[in-house]
């Protein structure tokens, strides 16, 4: 054990203790791409999600992305909170729909990067249904799915990942459903590009992230990932150190694998690699070119800067917020108007608003 | 500002509901639909899918309604004018992104072509019993604006609004049709671009480092900025602060909900929309929406012809709920009559308002057809002894 622990966790030798007087405070290299006022994370020790966050910042840095166009979105659970901590615009929605939200934002401005970041369950469990369509129609997602084989937010309960025999808070005799192989699951419905690798390839990793962001479509990449709380204690496996040392002794990558043979069994052999990689027309590819086909010169696609209609004469009182005192004659009676009908309205912006607390109106002047 | 051209469809049209709302989405700047398939409802987004691709707009018929749902909260954070539509079983669904869009005040519209109910129902045939559900349907207390409109004009008219609306106070407006209005066709007036006035999504001033995205400055709604301009700002269905970042207190849990139900309540005498005819002096007045308003109109009419005072209130606006002119009314007239497809919803919110000071008399329908105006008429002769 102390051996192996040496080859980890240093690049030679001994590790030795740092004098307090030798650390200059220096910022870490992915802080750039963190919202630092909101560390620390809540991410638990040993957790695995941090190491994929750190390999995704570092191939945003690589690839030389605009980092303005690069949007995150996660659903809810432990990896769900990604989107919250990186310096992107970011969106945490509800629980499983991160695939779908995501859809309607790369669609209503197609030059935005837009990569799903989030959880087993979150994406194949609530959401499978949407992760499969979404891999059918090839949609330009990047999608980071970090599987630790459990519901880690909610205390350990079986996940559609939880490897057969392993004990999890509701099979605490062992899970007896069969999981899914997430690799094949994307392979079969038309992912462009497969990958998987664990947290303990951080230059594969981040190699892979790199590979994915310069391609289109639908890319997959399943990272298994270390949960020492929940998933290590209730099958007694030790620590996230423990897991990290399994990774290092049981993942055997073989690229190009065929994804029906990449099963993972409990404490059995992980494959690794980069399965698919498929150039195939993505979802607004097929939709701009068929319809352009068939429509000729009437087809107007969505502009890449998306489907937001600029106000010629943009009213600087209502720059922040919406609702504001206004000039209409207000009252429900005067907006009664029976010869509505045949005339399209258009409303008043609202007034004063004396009950709201937070309104300007409302406070004395 | 006016309505871009290139989604008005000027002229004079014979269009059924479902139709005339599809054109008013397009003339309030609509460019993003994600929907999925449910009678009655279907042929809004049969409507703009086929008229999409030649104005830059994109529709995707999604996976489920709740994959509907979230894409047009996605699609809200880019600027771009999004709704969905469905008919109750889908409504249901759509329930828990209606409650993201309210928790993340993304502006969107909701089209429930309503038909009978509860679960599969009657799918071809009317129903207005989702007016409850349209209120309070999503988990948590937030408040939002529903309209229903009584013809296609006021389909193709109420569209643009229900547009306008979702924003100015930045929710979810749920446009509520039902079965009849939706398949009526008649005839529908879509006047010149430069006639229909929209409101834009302004877009805040500040600079990146300086932006919050939940920041108010004392108005009721919060500044926006569009994903991908820069902003790089964090949005949550969690309880937020400011910045858009989670809290999880009581006193951050406080604000924010707060705000969410005030900036609709404290502004509802500007929200709520009516009609009324010959309310002065009236002994009974009939509340009504949707198509029941045109049917209790032949039985206000038999009841006139009786020799009974009767005054009509049609909700244009449901909610929110016209609370003030109802308790108004309460102390002049001996009852409410309310005449609705479903087992009593907004006769409750009637009863409520009058608050003991008048009656409030369901006309129950389980929906499938509309009312017989002779018993409209039958219950306002009985109400006006």
């Amino acid at each position: 054990m102390s051996t192996r622990k040496a080859e980890l966790c240093t690049t030679g030798g001994e590790s030795t203790a740092v004098e307090p007087a030798d650390v200059t405070p220096e910022q870490h290299p992915i802080a750039p791409y963190i919202r630092m006022d909101r560390m620390p994370h809540i991410w638990c020790p040993t957790c695995g999600i941090g190491t994929v966050v750190k390999c995704y910042a570092t191939a945003l840095g690589e690839t030389g992305v605009d980092l303005n166009k690069v949007a995150v979105v996660s659903g809810i659970g432990c990896t769900g909170r990604v989107a919250g901590y990186m310096k992107l615009d970011g969106f945490h929605t509800t629980h499983g729909r991160a695939i779908p939200f995501a859809t309607g934002l790369k669609l209503s401005r197609p030059e935005l990067l837009v990569t799903v970041f989030s959880g087993d369950g979150d994406l194949v469990g609530i959401g499978g249904n949407h992760f499969i369509h979404a891999a059918r129609r090839n949609m330009d997602l990047l999608v980071i799915l970090v599987n630790n084989f459990i519901y880690g937010m909610t205390g350990g309960q079986n996940a559609p990942t939880t490897p057969l025999t392993a004990k999890t808070s509701t099979m605490p005799y062992g899970n007896f459903e069969r999981p899914f192989n997430l690799a094949h699951l994307a392979a079969s419905c038309g992912a462009s590009y497969v990958a998987r690798w664990t947290c303990l390839h951080v230059r594969q990793l981040t190699w892979a992230f790199k590979d994915a962001l310069q391609r289109k479509g639908f890319r997959f990449i399943e990272v298994i990932a270390p949960c020492s709380t929940l998933y290590a204690r209730l099958n007694k496996l030790g620590t996230g150190f423990n897991l990290m040392q399994f990774y290092h002794d049981n993942a055997e990558v073989r690229h190009g694998t065929d994804t029906s043979e990449v099963d993972i069994g409990f404490q059995d052999e992980i494959v690794c690699g980069k399965f698919v990689d498929e150039a195939r027309p993505t979802f607004v590819e097929a939709m701009d070119e068929h319809n352009r086909k068939i429509l000729g010169d009437k087809y107007v696609p969505m502009p890449p800067s998306g489907g937001f209609i600029p106000d010629p004469n943009p009213d600087p009182a209502r720059q922040g917020g919406a609702a504001r005192p206004g000039t209409c004659v207000p009252g429900s009676d005067s907006d009664a108007n029976p010869n509505r009908d045949g005339v399209a309205s258009g409303l008043c912006p609202g007034r004063p608003n004396p009950n709201n607390p937070d309104s300007a109106a409302g406070r004395p002047s | 500002m006016k309505a871009d051209p290139a989604g008005v469809l000027t002229g004079v049209h014979y269009l059924d509901g479902d139709f005339a709302c599809g054109e008013g989405a397009m003339a309030a700047g609509c460019r993003f639909v994600a929907g999925y398939p449910i009678t009655p409802s279907t042929e809004v987004v049969e409507r703009i899918s086929r008229r999409f691709p030649r104005i830059g707009g994109v529709f995707i018929q999604m996976e489920d309604e709740l994959a509907s749902m979230a894409a047009v909260v996605g699609a809200a954070w880019t600027g771009t004018k999004s709704m969905t539509v469905t008919s109750g079983p889908g409504f249901s669904l759509m329930m828990e992104n209606i409650g993201l869009a309210a928790m993340m005040e993304a502006p969107c519209v909701v089209v429930n072509v309503q038909r009978g109910g509860p679960s599969t129902g009657l799918p071809t045939m009317v129903g207005q019993a989702d007016m409850m559900q349209a209120r309070w349907g999503s988990h948590g207390d937030y408040e939002l604006i529903a309209l229903s409109p009584q013809s296609p004009q006021e389909a193709f008219n109420l569209t643009i609004d229900a547009f306008n609306l979702s924003e100015l106070y930045r929710v979810p407006v749920m446009f509520m049709m039902d079965e009849c209005v939706g398949h009526m066709t008649e005839k529908v007036i879509i006047p010149p671009a430069e006639e229909i006035e929209v409101v834009p999504r302004p877009l805040t001033a500040a600079a990146p480092e300086e932006f919050q995205p939940y920041r108010v400055n004392g108005r009721d709604v919060p500044e926006f900025a569009r994903a991908g301009d820069g902003y790089r700002f964090h949005t949550t269905g969690l309880t937020h602060d400011e910045r858009g970042y989670p809290v999880m207190s009581a006193e951050c849990q406080e604000k924010c909900v707060r705000r969410l139900v005030y900036k609709i309540r404290g502004n509802a005498e500007q929200i709520v929309r009516f009609e009324e005819d010959a309310v002065a002096g009236a002994d009974v007045v009939v509340v009504s929406y949707g198509i029941t308003a045109r049917v209790a109109r032949l039985g206000v009419q038999l009841a006139r012809a009786k020799g009974v005072k009767v005054g009509v209130l049609r909700l244009v606006v449901v909610w929110p709920f016209p609370e003030r002119r109802i308790r108004e009314l309460a102390r002049q007239v001996k009852a409410f009559v309310v005449p609705e497809i479903n087992y009593g919803q907004i006769v409750l919110e009637v009863e409520r308002c009058a608050a003991g000071q008048a009656t409030a008399i369901s006309v129950p329908h389980g929906g499938g057809s509309v009312h017989d105006p002779q018993e409209i008429c039958q219950t306002i002769l009985r109400a006006a002894k």
